[in-house]
């Protein structure tokens, strides 16, 4: 049973990585990232969002939601931790 | 006893760094999360040089529980106001103050900050006093 689901795994894992495949270059100049949205963010964020960092631009008001998604997956890694760790003993 | 004295001067520097670079991530390296991480370090410091009860007895275990949602709160929080006032959800150009893209970009960098400061608190206790 233990070979079928190294099978599975290994099936996954070259399907993803033969996904992969198709995708630009790291660094490409002509990628679609770095054609329509990276010269907007570079151009425009300080006009249009008058926070002089980019990084914080982009993170805080442009891709704001993905933050929100992100401070909620901390919240409910420390939740998991509690669950299972805290059993409400006292300890004097 | 060095170590203990040492630790008691240092903690509140590492606290207010830990504030400069939340409320600096518009100008500087920096933000919620990074700020929250330096400021949630002060308090593992204080445990490690005095003991995990005097932390224990400072700030009960339960305001920082609760804290952890509050930061998530207060982020959502903001998204329904500007859906209130009219525009769409984390739409903060509707905001009635000057600049209200980046008033309202710090206010979700500060909830951030007091989500990621109680989690680490949180989990850091949690895995110190199970046995």
């Amino acid at each position: 049973m233990n070979y079928l689901h190294l099978v599975i795994t290994g099936l996954t894992g070259m399907l993803l990585i033969l996904g992969s495949l198709d995708m630009p270059d790291t660094g490409d100049p002509m990628s679609p990232a770095a054609s329509h949205v990276s010269p907007r963010y570079i151009e425009q964020s300080l006009k249009e969002t008058s926070v002089p960092n980019m990084v914080t631009a982009v993170l805080a008001d442009y891709r704001g939601f993905d933050t929100l998604g992100e401070a909620a997956v901390i919240f409910t890694g420390a939740l998991a931790v509690l669950l299972i760790l805290r059993t409400g003993r006292k300890e004097s | 006893m060095i170590v203990r004295t040492i630790c008691r001067l240092v903690v509140p520097f590492v606290q207010i760094f830990g504030l400069y670079v939340i409320m600096h991530g518009h100008s500087s390296p920096g933000g919620g999360f990074q700020g929250g991480v330096i400021l949630a370090s002060s308090f593992m410091l204080l445990a490690v040089s005095e003991g995990i009860d005097e932390l224990r007895r400072r700030f009960s275990i339960n305001t920082i529980t609760a804290l952890t949602s509050t930061g998530v709160l207060l982020y959502a929080g903001v998204g329904v106001l500007c859906l209130v006032l009219g525009a769409n959800y984390l739409d903060y150009g509707i905001l009635p103050v000057a600049n209200p893209r980046s008033v309202g970009a710090l206010i979700i960098e500060i909830g951030v900050g007091i989500t990621v400061t109680a989690a680490m608190v949180s989990i850091f206790h949690d895995l110190v006093t199970f046995e």
